[in-house]
């Protein structure tokens, strides 16, 4: 865990940063103004119970819905002025749930993650082969490499997009859920690659996640939302605290140590 | 190695490891060898049921006789009948094959084609008026087929905007739409057929079997400027189409401007089959099948699959219309009344594939 960021989100170069971002859908606000500074290298977790406007910061994020006010910046840029085909090389997000309407192989949905960087006309060149490899190498998955996706299990299938996203060689990766489906050992073998990413090529990473432990055990830092706003932000230790998770979730919890590697432990603490 | 180290996810021992496990991924994607082998194989296809079709007819000609000698009777079946029917089979089926293909990935859905989405019957339902309009007027060559296609446009524009919600195309809302207006335009093409006299009721057969009878070169060359324009336009956004079966968002986040291509797809298409229909009739279900059995034998990426349809359309139309013109010669069945007939089993097989595909 020697390369924990020590980002307090007040730097200068972040590589994402949301600034009183208030969003929402027709005239229902969902966010109220959060603020965020992710750095290069590092992972932030977003955690909340359900309805906290995670998935929906996270839209924000992607410009996949534009904030009614406040503003974000990629690479110290605002998002907006970024075209489709440049932010697809500089962002990749994975959704929660990814359905592909015909059959393709999985090498082929990885190497859709090279369409920003290729035009209309042309094939993709040994190299785009290369980082595809590279990206399927990453997620265990090259003996898939001519399965058809819809024949894969939903764990697997949740890696091809991990991988696809890879493949985009972005600066920042946006992670829906990125835990769901997937098996302890794969849980911690991708955050165990991201963290790698992070560390060797500086990507930062910002994951909605349900799962507390994984937040704790793997993000850098950890904001912690409820109805739409930042109840506190900083080193996993620091915010998931008996007092705000009973506050921000209205169920008692038991916070420990995880004897191996010194992470907290979130569990229930109702008497069953 | 320099590829290699410039790449933002690679380890390059990992990379090496991986590398003998599989050289280069042989099978598993689209490469320039494999597209361009997959279409000369289909080329080989396309030109020996073209030479059949040449060949066989109603009437049997000598092909030697007829291209050596340019006054026989031979001769002028050949260059007046057999060889622009072929022609015509050519360029309408890749027309319809490639629009088929198109659509589908329009509405992300493998049951897509012209007919479905409205486009082919609002054709037909236009040439039908104008055919029994102008028939007081004369000049039925020009008006009936301009109708058509002017019906076909308006037809699509009509199944666009009726399908835009909020300014947004949401596939699943346009093929149901396509659907309604598709069996409205039947309707008033039956209500039409129930109140003229048995002459036009023939011709309005004709146009909802669909029919490669008697066709002019001229006919042929604007199917084949038509169609090549459009098909010019579909493949330089066959990337993006591969991308749109990722849905909406994702595609879009991988760059795509998709309202964009969704449109520039709308208008390509519907300008291919509005001309193919306003010289042919509805045709249908050759969308449906063709690139359907491509994407089974050859994989779904439409940089492959677009030239495909073209060529594996082309010869499966030449080869239906040639088995019209056969069964029961000298009379000629519709050749849609064919495609129909292996396309109606095939849709409730993909139907029913579909189906056991959601539950499992």
């Amino acid at each position: 865990m020697s390369q924990r960021a020590l980002n307090d989100g007040s730097q200068t170069d972040a590589a994402l940063r949301t600034i009183d971002v208030r969003a929402g859908y027709g005239s229902i606000e969902i966010l109220h103004g959060i603020s965020l500074a992710v750095g290069t290298g590092e992972i932030v977790a977003i955690v909340g119970p359900n309805g906290a406007g995670k998935s929906t910061l996270l839209k924000v994020m992607s410009a996949t819905l534009a904030p009614s006010a406040g503003s974000v910046e990629l690479l110290n840029r605002p998002l907006a002025e970024y075209d489709r085909r440049e932010l697809a090389r500089t962002l990749a997000i994975v959704a929660q749930e990814n359905s592909v309407a015909f059959q393709f192989t999985v090498l082929e949905v990885v190497l859709m993650g090279r369409a920003p960087h290729l035009g209309p006309w042309r094939f993709e060149t040994s190299r785009d082969l290369e980082i595809a490899r590279g990206a399927l190498g990453h997620f265990d998955l090259i003996s898939l490499a001519a399965h058809p996706i819809h024949e894969l299990s939903g764990g697997e299938r949740k890696r091809v997009f991990l991988a696809r996203a890879m493949a985009q060689e972005p600066r920042v990766a946006l992670l829906d859920e990125p835990t769901a489906f997937l098996d302890m050992k794969h849980v911690t073998e991708i955050f165990t690659r991201f963290r790698e990413l992070c560390s060797n090529r500086g990507l930062a990473v910002v994951a909605t996640l349900h799962d507390l432990n994984a937040a704790a055990m793997y993000a850098d830092r950890v904001l912690l939302m409820k109805n739409g706003s930042s109840v506190a932000v900083g080193p996993p230790d620091e915010v998931l605290t008996v007092e705000a998770l009973r506050d921000v979730y209205e169920t008692d919890v038991y916070i420990g140590r995880n004897p191996v590697n010194g992470a907290i432990t979130v569990l229930p603490a109702s008497r069953v | 190695m320099t590829s290699i180290e410039k790449s933002a996810v690679l380890e390059p021992e990992t990379a090496h490891r991986f590398a003998a496990d599989l050289p280069d991924f042989e099978g598993a994607h689209l490469t320039s060898r494999k597209a361009a082998l997959t279409l000369a194989l289909l080329g080989a296809a396309l030109l020996v049921v073209a030479i059949a079709a040449t060949s066989f007819g109603s009437v049997h000609i000598n092909l030697i006789r007829a291209l050596a000698d340019s006054s026989s009777s031979d001769s002028a079946i050949l260059y007046g009948v057999r060889i622009p029917r072929v022609l015509m089979a050519i360029v309408i089926g890749a027309v319809l094959a490639s629009v088929g293909a198109a659509l589908q990935a329009l509405v992300r859905n493998p049951l897509a084609e012209g007919g479905i989405l409205g486009i082919s019957g609002g054709g037909a339902l236009g040439a039908i008026i104008a055919l029994i309009l102008a028939s007081r007027v004369g000049a039925q060559d020009v008006i009936v087929p301009v109708a058509g296609f002017a019906a076909a446009l308006l037809s699509t524009f009509a199944v666009y905007r009726t399908a835009l919600v909020a300014g947004r195309i949401e596939p699943f809302t346009l093929l149901l739409v396509g659907v309604i207006f598709n069996a409205f335009w039947g309707a008033a093409i039956m209500i039409i057929n129930s109140v003229v006299n048995f002459y036009y009721a023939h011709s309005i057969l004709f146009w909802l079997m669909g029919s490669l009878e008697a066709p002019s070169y001229r006919e042929v060359a604007i199917i084949a400027i038509t169609g090549t324009v459009g098909f010019v336009i579909l493949m330089s956004r066959a990337r993006d189409m591969n991308l749109l079966s990722l849905g909406d968002e994702a595609a879009a986040e991988l760059g795509v401007e998709v309202d964009l291509v969704r449109r520039t797809i709308f208008v390509a298409t519907s300008i291919m089959i509005g001309a193919a229909v306003s010289v042919s009739g509805i045709i249908s279900f050759v969308g449906l099948i063709v690139p359907h059995m491509l994407r089974l034998a050859f994989g779904s990426d439409y940089r492959l699959l677009l030239p495909a349809s073209i060529i594996g359309g082309a010869a499966f139309m030449v080869a239906a219309d040639l088995a019209a013109r056969v069964i029961i010669a000298p009379a000629e069945v519709p050749v849609g009344a064919i495609t129909a007939l292996c396309g109606g089993p095939f849709f409730i097989y993909l139907l029913r594939r579909q189906e056991t595909r959601a539950f499992s």
